[in-house]
């Protein structure tokens, strides 16, 4: 069975919720902004430290970080869109309604990026006025660009798989609490090399650890951990690709 | 009297009481600045190194953060739980006895500030067992704790304020981001002499939050510093001077009972 | 304070709202001590905003009222002392169980704190809460909540009870037992209760008298009896068993009554001695020897006298959401 038209629906649906809606909309376009204001203005002196050697400058440094935590939680917003859904039982509407209900996932999944390829859209243009400086060749920003994409597709499969097993807006926090973590304890603040005691530990165990760093190198031109960072993109993909399916799957059976 | 006193402890009791059996209310408030300390400690330690930097420790640096967020957090409390009251009737129900408007505000204020202690008690205990020294000693502690019952009032009634107006406890979280962004926009992470970005060091300078990080980091890692302690407390007496003003006047026009 | 009888008096009471009709249009009516009143309208009709002024809580825009003896208006403070009030919300938190709801009412309402815990206890047992009173309320079913409700309205002894739809979204188990209980306040403890409602039934039931409203003016005013008499007698609708017996039971119906039209199969009389007429029509049926297949009473009920006073139904009668509008203004 077809999944396009589900998918695509779903997705038109979802996103002109988002659109028209601007409590909705506005928080993941806002939030970034704000942090990405907050740490490239506020914690600057950092790249002043002894060892912190990111030739863009700090403001590109930030923004690195700041990409893939939209992207992230771009995917996790959607998910509260998902558990909303399931809430005011829409969501069994689409499931009744289609018939093909992997096109379910796969229209938010269009959806989270569509959100999303918004908020980069703003954030880059407001981080070029700001003077960031893009050290990288074409292949290298498509390459940064790419792995964000990846890790708002995670961050959504996340999110709907815990939304279709909880069905209820009350299973926000579990939806966000782990990517807050794991965006947390990676070098946030300066590079990985000049983290000290159990943040280093925990910094050089977090997977999204090499994909920040990725990121930020391929945006440097001088690239590191890139094939590392999307094996791992793909994998974190893979796997909450399995763990929404199967969310999909407990949210039939529930009816 | 003793009737009003009675009456604003049922409210302050009620409150407490009904926080305390929701754990999210309870663990989110203690849990998530204690995460963000931890996280922001590990992640910028580094920026001790920084000439100028006040201290070597930067959980003693960032430990102030949490008494404000704990504000903040008293400020959603209290507006939440009132603009359910105004939406389920409860106040209705409250408003047909005797007891006063000033004495209601009172009793929300007193419930703010119990549970407001509670959250510094807890942080000051988390940074002694991280060794954590406070440069103004025991007396300092006290002085800090009572700090945090000056600004769980200043914040409460600010949370009041917006419930009686707004009547409406998604209006209040909706206003939760923009607290985030003044805690953001201060001195939270970086001493404001040290801060390189002009704009950002003239939006923390007049940002008030700034001010009230600085009061309890004085007395974290500096001592006895009067110019922090004054702007602080001064600043807190006027924000809750302000908060609590006009939370009694917006109270008076929900409450239209004659 | 001293006592100033337990009655409620109405008098032009008028409520506008700023971009609205007038919710309640100039209202005259009075209660007596000790008496149930019916307040019966529809969604809309102005029940809600009547109570929520006769219980200070919104400021009347013209006329007088006093209850207990007190003005609503320049008395409020001394109106609340005498009062209890369940309003259309039960108005509970989910978060505190049935006994600390108890607690914290005693201590709002000044009750000594070596009475409270007695009061609570009483309350409890009285609305049949005892084995729930240490169950936090958001778990309690709706029956549960509204029974907390009248409780808390009854913590202070009122003389005055304001009931506003009490009984809506309850089962029939529930509902008759908040009736008992209200029949039960008027009648032992001398209560006045003002009761809005809805339900034909209730008011029929537990109202000594019953003030009809509609668009927030009273058209009609009177015991249930005397209103649903003013309308007319009740009738009985007979049916033969076989059809050719038809012409016989008209017969002998004919000296109980007014003959009215029904169906070709039924003979209806309109008994010229209301019910008390019945019996002779059972008797004479039977010496006539005719056999029934059915035997029906139909008796004008309260939603023929709104009827009669409206041109519509009271029930699907409602519509202009006034009540919401007058709480959330």
């Amino acid at each position: 069975m077809r999944l396009w038209p589900v998918a695509s629906g779903v997705a038109w649906r979802t996103l002109k919720n988002v659109f028209t809606n601007p409590a909705i909309f506005f928080p993941s376009l806002v939030f970034p902004l704000f942090f990405f204001t907050a740490f490239a203005g506020g914690l600057s002196q950092v790249s002043k430290v002894p060892g912190f050697d990111f030739e863009p400058g700090y403001t590109a440094f930030q923004f690195c970080f700041v990409l893939i935590q939209s992207a992230a939680f771009g995917g996790v917003f959607t998910g509260f869109g998902i558990a909303r859904d399931f809430e005011s039982g829409f969501a069994r509407r689409l499931l009744l309604a289609a018939p093909n209900r992997s096109g379910i996932v796969a229209g938010y999944a269009l959806a989270a990026l569509g959100r999303w390829l918004v908020t980069a859209c703003v954030l880059t243009i407001v981080a070029l006025i700001a003077g960031m400086n893009v050290f990288g060749g074409t292949v290298d920003v498509v390459g940064m660009y790419t792995l964000a994409l990846l890790i708002n597709l995670s961050g959504l499969l996340w999110a709907c798989g815990v939304a279709m097993r909880f069905r209820t807006m009350q299973a926000g926090p579990i939806m966000q609490m782990p990517v807050f973590l794991i965006l947390f304890f990676a070098p946030v603040y300066v590079p990985l090399a000049l983290l000290n005691g159990w943040i280093e530990a925990v910094a050089t165990l977090n997977p999204l650890t090499y994909v920040i760093e990725a990121a930020r190198s391929m945006l440097a031109g001088d690239e590191v951990h890139v094939l590392s960072a999307f094996v791992i993109a793909a994998g974190l993909v893979a796997l909450f690709t399995f763990w929404s399916f199967r969310g999909l799957r407990k949210a039939e059976a529930a009816g | 009297m003793t009737n009003v006193l009675g009456q604003v402890a049922a409210v302050a009791r009620r409150s407490v009481i009904r926080t305390a059996r929701q754990p999210a209310a309870v663990v989110f408030p203690l849990a998530f600045p204690m995460l963000l300390l931890l996280v922001n400690s590990g992640g910028l330690d580094a920026s001790t190194k920084l000439p100028g930097f006040p201290t070597d420790s930067f959980v003693a640096f960032a430990l102030a953060v949490p008494f404000i967020q704990g504000a903040l957090f008293s400020t959603m409390n209290a507006g939440t739980d009132l603009a359910r009251d105004i939406q389920t009737g409860f106040l209705n129900r409250i408003s047909l006895t005797s007891i006063r408007g000033v004495a209601l505000i009172a009793g929300l204020l007193a419930g703010a500030v119990t549970l407001g202690l509670i959250q510094a008690i807890f942080y000051v205990v988390v940074g002694l067992i991280v060794g954590v020294d406070f440069a103004s000693g025991l007396l300092g502690i006290l002085v800090l704790l009572v700090f945090s019952a000056l600004i769980s009032i200043s914040f409460g009634a600010l949370g009041i304020f917006l419930a009686l107006r707004t009547g409406s406890g998604e209006a209040i979280q909706g206003v939760f981001p923009l607290l985030f962004v003044f805690l953001f926009l201060s001195s939270m992470n970086t001493p404001r002499n040290l801060i390189a970005v002009d704009w950002f060091k003239a939006v923390a300078t007049a940002n008030p939050v700034s001010y009230l990080i600085e009061c309890v980091r004085s007395l974290i890692i500096t001592g006895w510093d009067r110019e922090a302690l004054f702007l602080g407390f001064g600043l807190a007496i006027v924000i809750g001077i302000a908060s609590t003003t006009v939370a009694t006047l917006a109270l008076k026009e929900r409450l239209v009972r004659t | 304070m001293e006592a100033r009888g337990n009655s409620i008096e109405v008098e032009g009471l008028v409520r506008e709202f700023r971009k609205g009709p007038r919710a309640v249009d100039g209202i005259e009516l009075r209660v007596d001590p000790g008496e149930i009143y019916g307040f019966l309208g529809p969604n809309g009709a102005g029940k809600s905003t009547t109570v929520l002024m006769l219980t200070t809580l919104l400021p009347p825009t013209a006329g007088k009222a006093r209850v207990g003896g007190y003005d609503v208006v320049a008395e409020g403070p001394k109106v609340r002392s005498v009062i209890g009030a369940a309003l259309q919300e039960a108005a509970l938190d989910p978060m505190l169980t049935g006994r600390d709801h108890l607690r914290l009412q005693a201590t709002l309402q000044g009750i000594p704190r070596a009475e409270r815990k007695v009061r609570a206890q009483e309350l409890l047992e009285r609305v049949g809460l005892s084995e729930a009173a240490d169950r936090k309320v958001g778990g309690y079913s709706g029956g549960m909540k509204r029974r907390l409700d009248l409780a808390l309205a009854l913590v202070h002894r009122p003389r005055i009870l304001f009931l506003d739809e009490p009984t809506t979204g309850l089962d029939i188990q529930s509902r008759t037992a908040l009736w008992d209980e209200v029949a039960r306040l008027a009648r032992d403890d001398g209560v006045t209760v003002f009761l809005t409602t809805q339900y034909l039934e209730e008011a029929d039931v537990l109202a000594d008298r019953v003030g009809i409203i509609d668009h927030g003016h009273i058209v009609a005013e009177g015991t249930p009896e005397a209103l649903k008499a003013e309308i007319g007698l009740p009738s009985v609708h007979a049916t033969p068993a076989e059809q050719d017996d038809r012409e016989r039971l008209v017969a002998a119906l004919a000296p109980y009554g007014e003959p009215l039209d029904g169906s070709a199969r039924d003979v209806v009389v309109r008994l010229r001695e209301g019910l008390a007429g019945l019996p002779a029509v059972v008797r004479a049926v039977d010496e006539a020897g005719l056999t029934l297949a059915s035997l029906e009473i139909q008796a004008p009920s309260l939603d023929d006298v709104f009827l009669a006073k409206t041109g519509r139904s009271l029930e699907g009668a409602g519509g202009d959401d006034q009540d919401e509008d007058e709480t959330a203004a």
